[in-house]
């Protein structure tokens, strides 16, 4: 967007550039935040790969080892280091990694993965403009989470380092368990804003003293 | 809400999923000899089975994946999950006029594919499938 209205400046430059798509919401994050009891603030620009590959073929193994592995069932997290591997379908991975992992603040991430594919069957697409992040955090992140989400969030069965394509709040995300009590909310752009209120009406009521 | 159970993900609210119509209905082995009548059979009419019903469903906000089912319309007991491509399962016993259903659809639905599926239940579903599958992507 900002980068194609540009011609190619400095990184920096670029960033200031760049709109979130929960950038309006900031301030209501910020107010809307209940220190120690449940908390919610966007991640911005964490750059996202979209793999589909079979993790059985050369082109997989090749690319598990980029990534350090493909996860193999639904829930499962692998990767090593910055960048994370999530399963979205047997066939179907998205690969979250820091922001500087992009190829337009000069990370080779995403070209790494492109060679490794090579001919292979398979693709691999930059969606780091596809979804935006929401952490959430806090003792009462799961209550939250709960008013919404009709999974079984309980730690019995939802543990950290997992993460699930599902719905919260009719929204679709991939909700990600990355603590015993935080969690990474990845909705699409264009549900940002609607999800971030929603969730911040559901925090609304841990801001006040708790009724006997 | 149906709570139906992903072959890949496991069971998930029915919000999470997408109806695709009745499985097994075979492509017509010879489209371009068909009259409009039967192209119009193959591609709008469908059963309206009271009782056990094999039907496609696609897990779209989860792994995104088709699969088939075989479902009670009466009661809305899920009988069976199972895969694309692989031939239906027994009607389970319980629904007392289901009997027959299994035998029905093929023959109303797909007007040239009734004379060749002579051979065995098992191709015909095997070889049904295939062609919906990729319509559908």
């Amino acid at each position: 967007m900002a980068e194609t209205a540009a011609p190619k400046t400095s990184p920096e430059t670029d960033l200031s550039l760049r709109t979130s798509p929960a950038e309006l919401l900031r301030a209501a994050f910020e107010a809307g935040s209940v220190p120690g009891i449940v908390e919610l603030r966007e991640i911005n620009f964490l750059t996202m790969v979209g793999l589909r590959v079979s993790r059985d073929t050369d082109a997989g193994e090749r690319i598990a080892s980029v990534t350090g592995g493909l996860p193999a069932t639904c829930g499962a997290v692998s990767g090593t280091g910055d960048a994370s591997v999530l399963w979205l379908g047997p066939e179907e991975f998205l690969v979250v990694a820091p922001v500087e992992a992009h190829e337009s603040l000069g990370g080779d991430l995403i070209q790494a993965l492109r060679e490794a594919l090579g001919d292979g069957a398979g693709q691999v697409v930059d969606l780091s403009a596809n979804r935006t992040t929401f952490e959430l955090t806090g003792p009462r992140s799961r209550a939250v989470l709960e008013k919404g989400c009709s999974l079984d969030l309980h730690p019995r069965g939802f543990k950290a380092g997992t993460a699930l394509s599902t719905e919260i709040g009719n929204i679709p995300v991939v909700l990600w368990k990355t603590g015993d009590e935080s969690y990474r909310i990845h909705p699409r752009a264009s549900f940002a804003e609607f999800l971030g209120r929603w969730i911040l009406d559901a925090m609304r009521e841990y801001a006040s003293p708790e009724v006997p | 809400m149906l709570l139906i159970s992903c072959p890949n993900c496991g069971s998930r609210d029915e919000t999470e999923f997408h109806y695709g119509g009745q499985a097994h209905v075979a492509y017509p082995e010879n489209p371009n000899e068909l009259n409009d009548r039967e192209w119009a059979e193959f591609l709008f009419y469908r059963d309206n089975t009271k009782g056990a019903f094999a039907e496609r469903w696609l897990h779209s906000t989860g792994c995104r994946q088709w699969f088939n089912m075989l479902r009670d319309t009466v009661t809305y007991e899920i009988q069976a999950v199972y895969p694309m491509g692989a031939p239906r399962p027994a009607a389970a016993p319980p629904a007392a006029e289901s009997g027959t259903a299994s035998t029905a659809p093929d023959s109303t639905t797909t007007g040239t594919a009734r004379p060749s599926i002579a051979a065995t239940s098992t191709s015909t579903a095997s070889r049904s499938t295939t062609a919906p599958e990729g319509a559908t992507k």
